[in-house]
C-alpha cells in the first residue's frame, strides 16, 4: 500500500450530500478482475455526457461541462471536500481504488459511510472528518488556486492563509498510513493469539469447528 | 450492568484489544461472491498465502448470472471471466462453491439463511453491504471490502472497531397490508439515510416479534440503508424452529447444545442502549420512496413532498436534484406515478412468502398495458423450486409477468437486466440511486404486494384497497 504523508494540492468542492458508491463508481465496472484501471470511471455518470462502459477510452468522451472534475481550475486537485455521509451504499472498494486512481488522496466531509471510510486506509486514502461549520468554511473559501496542506503526523490542514486545522485519526490507522503497512503481514505476528481464541471457542462452541460440506 | 445482544456477540468474539481501542475479531463464516472477490484471492496469491480455515467460506455467483438461458452461459465475456474466475478461485484454494448450474445457487443472502450456514451468535462477513440480512438470525453480519475480504481469507480475524447500540422499537402491531418491507422504509425514512451510521441497530418490538424470520431478513438487510453496517434481531422459537433440519446446521447433541447456547442471544433487561428510537406500528402506512435515497420516502396516500418546505440548505438541493433526476413534481400523488417496469427480486425481497405475498395480489389479473415489462426473480434456485411446486410460477405467467432464474438481476442492474433511460420502476430492492438499476433509470421501492398492485394498475395502488 502506497504510504501517506503530507501533501499539498488544489482541493474540488463536490457540492452534494449522501454520494453513494454508485455514483462513485458505476456497476459495469465491477465486473473487472484488477485492482486498477478505475480512475477514468471515477463519477462516471456525472462526469460524462454518454454511457461508459468497461475497456473504454475516455479520452473522446463527450464530458459534462458543469461538473467540477471537468472544470480546469480543478484539474489537479488531489483533495476532495465534499459533504455528509460520503461513500454510502455498497461496500465496493473498487470506489476508493477508482479515487486512488484518479489521483485523490485526501477526502474531508463532516460524515462517511462506515464501510467506504474503512476501505480508504487499505488504499492509502486518508478520509478526514470536520465539523460541518469548518466544512461550510471551506466551502466559502474554496476556487480557483486555492491550496491545502495535509499533514497526517501532525495531523494538520494548514489553509492558504497559514491557519492551521487539526483532525482526529485513530493511532493504529494513522500508524498503517504513514509507513504504508500491510495489514495482514501485521496480523498474522499475532498468528498464536487467534489459535489461542479458536481452541477457547472450540470448547464453548464445538459446533462451529465441524467443517462445513454443502 | 446487562449487556445487548450486540455486546453478547462482540465480547465473544475478541480475540484481542489493542490500547487504542482497535480490536482484532474473530470471524466464524464468510460468504464469497464473484464482485468483490478475484482481487481478494489474487492477493493471497501474490504474497503466497493460504486461506486460515477454506471451510469456514461458501462462495456462489450471484451480481452477473442471466436470469434466462443460463443453459446458454453468460453472453457478456466480462461477466464470464467473473464467474468462472471465482469458480477458479474456489477450486484453487479449497474452498465449498455452488456453481452457476447448481440447483442451491442465488444470491449470498438468500443462500446464507437457507442452507443453514448463517447461525445465531456467529459473526458472518462478506463483501457485499447487505450482509446486514443475517443479522434477522441473531448474527453479528456485516458487509466488508476486498481488502477485508482477504484479511478475512488469512487470518479468519478482522481489526475493528466497536460501533454504538442503537435499539429501533416498533411499539404495537402493523395493520393488514402493512409488510416488512414498509416498516423499514419507515424506519429509514425516520433516521434517515446516515442516522444508523457507526451503530449497530437491534431491531426490537411487538411489530419486530410478530414477524416471520424471512421477513426480518428483509429488516436487517436494509439496516444499512440507515447507515449501520449490521442490524440484529434476538433469537427466538421462530428463528430455532427456521433453522432446525437445514443442511448446514449442528447436526444431533451439538443441536441440542447449540439451540441452549442461542437462547441466551437477546439483550439483557436492564441492557443500555446509546441510543433508542421508537416507531408506532400502527402509524405505518405502505411505503413508496419518491427519490434517489431510500430516506426519500412517503406513504401510498401521501404526495410528493415540496423542497421549498425543506429548512436545511443541503438536504434542499438534495431534494431538487432527485426531483429533476425523478422528473416528479412536489405535490403529486404518490398513486399518480405512472410505471414501465415492476421488479420483484433482490436480497431484501425475493424469498418465498415475499414470492406468495406478490402472487396473491395479482392472482386472476394481469399487467397494465403501460408496464413493458413486469418480472419475478427468485432468490434462489431453491426458492424457485418451491414457488413452482406450490403453482406460483403459472399464476405469475398468467398475469404477464416473466418468471426467472435467480441471481440479484435488476436490483443492481450487473447482468443484462436493467431499466433503460429515463424508464420508471417499482421495485422490491434496497437501493433507489441515480443509475443503480440502469443508466438514467428511476427506482422506486416498494413491498413485493405493492409492487404487485402496481404492476396490474399500471400505476402505484394502496395495496389495502386493492
Amino acid at each position: 500500500m502506497q504510504a501517506f504523508e503530507r501533501i499539498t494540492s488544489q482541493v474540488i468542492p463536490l457540492d452534494r450530500a449522501n454520494v453513494d458508491t454508485d455514483a462513485i463508481i458505476p456497476k459495469q465496472f465491477l465486473k473487472s478482475i484488477r485492482r486498477s484501471g478505475f480512475g477514468p470511471f471515477l463519477f462516471d455518470e456525472w462526469r460524462y455526457l454518454d454511457r461508459g462502459e468497461p475497456e473504454m477510452d475516455c479520452t473522446d468522451r463527450p464530458k459534462n461541462p458543469d461538473f467540477v472534475l471537468n472544470q480546469p481550475q480543478y484539474a489537479h486537485g488531489r483533495i476532495l471536500l465534499t459533504r455528509e455521509n460520503f461513500g454510502c451504499g455498497s461496500s465496493r472498494e473498487h470506489a476508493p481504488w477508482a479515487l486512488a486512481d484518479y489521483g485523490i488522496r485526501v477526502i474531508i466531509a463532516p460524515s462517511f459511510a462506515d464501510i467506504f471510510f474503512n476501505n480508504c486506509f487499505k488504499n492509502g486514502l486518508l478520509p478526514i472528518v470536520l465539523d460541518p461549520e469548518t466544512v461550510d468554511q471551506l466551502f466559502r473559501e474554496v476556487g480557483p488556486g486555492y491550496e491545502l496542506t495535509v499533514d497526517l503526523a501532525t495531523q494538520t490542514i494548514t489553509r492558504p492563509d497559514g491557519q492551521v486545522i487539526r483532525f482526529d485519526i485513530e493511532p493504529s490507522r494513522k500508524e498503517r498510513l504513514l509507513k504504508g503497512l500491510d495489514d495482514i503481514a501485521l496480523t498474522l505476528e499475532h498468528a498464536e493469539q487467534i489459535r489461542g481464541y479458536e481452541a477457547r471457542r472450540r470448547e464453548e462452541a464445538p459446533w462451529l469447528f465441524v467443517p462445513i460440506q454443502p | 450492568m446487562g449487556k445487548t445482544l450486540y455486546d453478547k456477540i462482540w465480547d465473544a468474539h475478541v480475540v484481542r484489544t489493542d490500547p487504542d481501542g482497535s480490536t482484532l475479531l474473530y470471524i466464524d463464516r464468510q460468504l464469497i461472491h464473484e464482485v468483490t472477490s478475484p482481487q481478494a484471492f489474487e492477493g493471497l496469491r501474490l504474497a503466497n498465502r493460504k486461506p486460515w480455515r477454506p471451510e469456514a467460506n461458501l462462495a456462489v455467483a450471484d451480481h452477473n448470472v442471466p436470469t434466462k438461458n443460463r443453459d446458454r452461459g453468460i453472453a457478456d465475456p466480462v461477466s464470464r471471466l467473473q464467474v468462472e474466475t471465482l469458480e477458479k478461485n474456489c477450486a484453487e484454494f479449497g474452498i465449498p462453491v455452488f456453481s452457476m448450474r447448481d440447483h442451491r445457487q442465488g444470491i449470498v443472502h438468500v443462500v446464507g439463511p437457507e442452507e443453514g450456514f448463517t447461525l445465531p451468535g456467529i459473526t458472518l462477513v462478506c463483501g457485499d453491504s447487505h450482509t446486514s440480512t443475517h443479522g434477522a438470525l441473531g448474527a453479528l453480519a456485516f458487509g466488508i471490502g476486498t481488502s477485508e475480504v482477504e484479511h478475512v481469507l488469512a487470518t479468519q480475524t478482522l481489526w475493528m472497531r466497536k460501533a454504538r447500540n442503537m435499539r429501533v422499537q416498533v411499539k404495537g402491531h402493523v395493520g393488514p397490508g402493512v409488510t416488512a418491507k414498509d416498516i423499514v422504509l419507515a424506519v429509514i425514512g425516520e433516521l434517515g439515510t446516515a442516522g444508523g451510521t457507526g451503530y449497530t441497530i437491534e431491531f426490537a418490538g411487538e411489530a419486530i416479534e410478530a414477524l416471520s424470520v424471512e421477513g426480518r431478513m428483509t429488516i436487517c438487510n436494509m439496516a444499512i440503508e440507515a447507515g449501520a453496517r449490521a442490524g440484529l434481531i434476538a433469537v427466538d422459537d421462530k428463528t430455532i424452529d427456521y433453522l432446525r433440519g437445514r443442511p448446514l446446521v449442528p447436526q444431533g447433541a451439538l443441536w441440542d447444545q447449540a439451540v441452549e447456547a442461542w437462547r441466551d442471544l437477546h439483550s439483557d433487561a436492564d441492557a443500555v442502549f446509546d441510543r433508542v428510537v421508537e416507531l408506532d406500528a400502527r402509524a405505518i402506512r405502505p411505503q413508496v420512496t419518491w427519490g434517489t435515497s431510500p430516506e426519500m420516502v412517503a406513504p401510498v396516500d401521501g404526495v410528493v413532498p415540496d423542497p421549498a418546505r425543506e429548512p436545511d440548505a443541503t438536504k434542499r438541493k438534495g431534494m431538487v436534484r432527485a426531483l429533476e433526476y425523478m422528473d416528479l413534481k412536489p405535490g403529486t400523488p404518490i398513486q399518480k406515478i405512472q410505471l414501465d417496469k415492476v421488479f420483484i427480486g433482490s436480497c431484501t425481497n425475493s424469498r418465498i412468502e415475499d414470492l406468495r405475498a406478490a402472487a396473491e395480489v395479482i392472482k386472476g389479473r394481469k399487467v397494465a398495458a403501460n408496464v413493458r415489462l413486469a418480472m419475478v426473480v427468485p432468490g434462489s434456485g431453491l426458492v424457485k423450486e418451491q414457488a413452482e411446486a406450490e403453482g406460483l410460477d403459472k399464476v405469475f405467467r398468467e398475469a404477464g409477468f416473466e418468471w426467472r432464474d435467480p441471481g440479484c438481476s435488476m436490483c443492481l442492474a450487473m447482468n443484462a437486466d436493467r431499466l433503460e433511460p429515463g424508464e420508471r420502476c417499482a421495485s422490491t430492492s434496497n437501493r433507489n440511486f441515480e443509475g443503480r438499476q440502469g443508466y438514467g433509470g428511476r427506482t422506486h421501492l416498494v413491498s413485493p404486494a405493492m409492487a404487485a398492485a402496481a404492476a396490474i394498475a399500471g400505476h402505484f395502488v394502496d395495496v389495502r384497497d386493492f
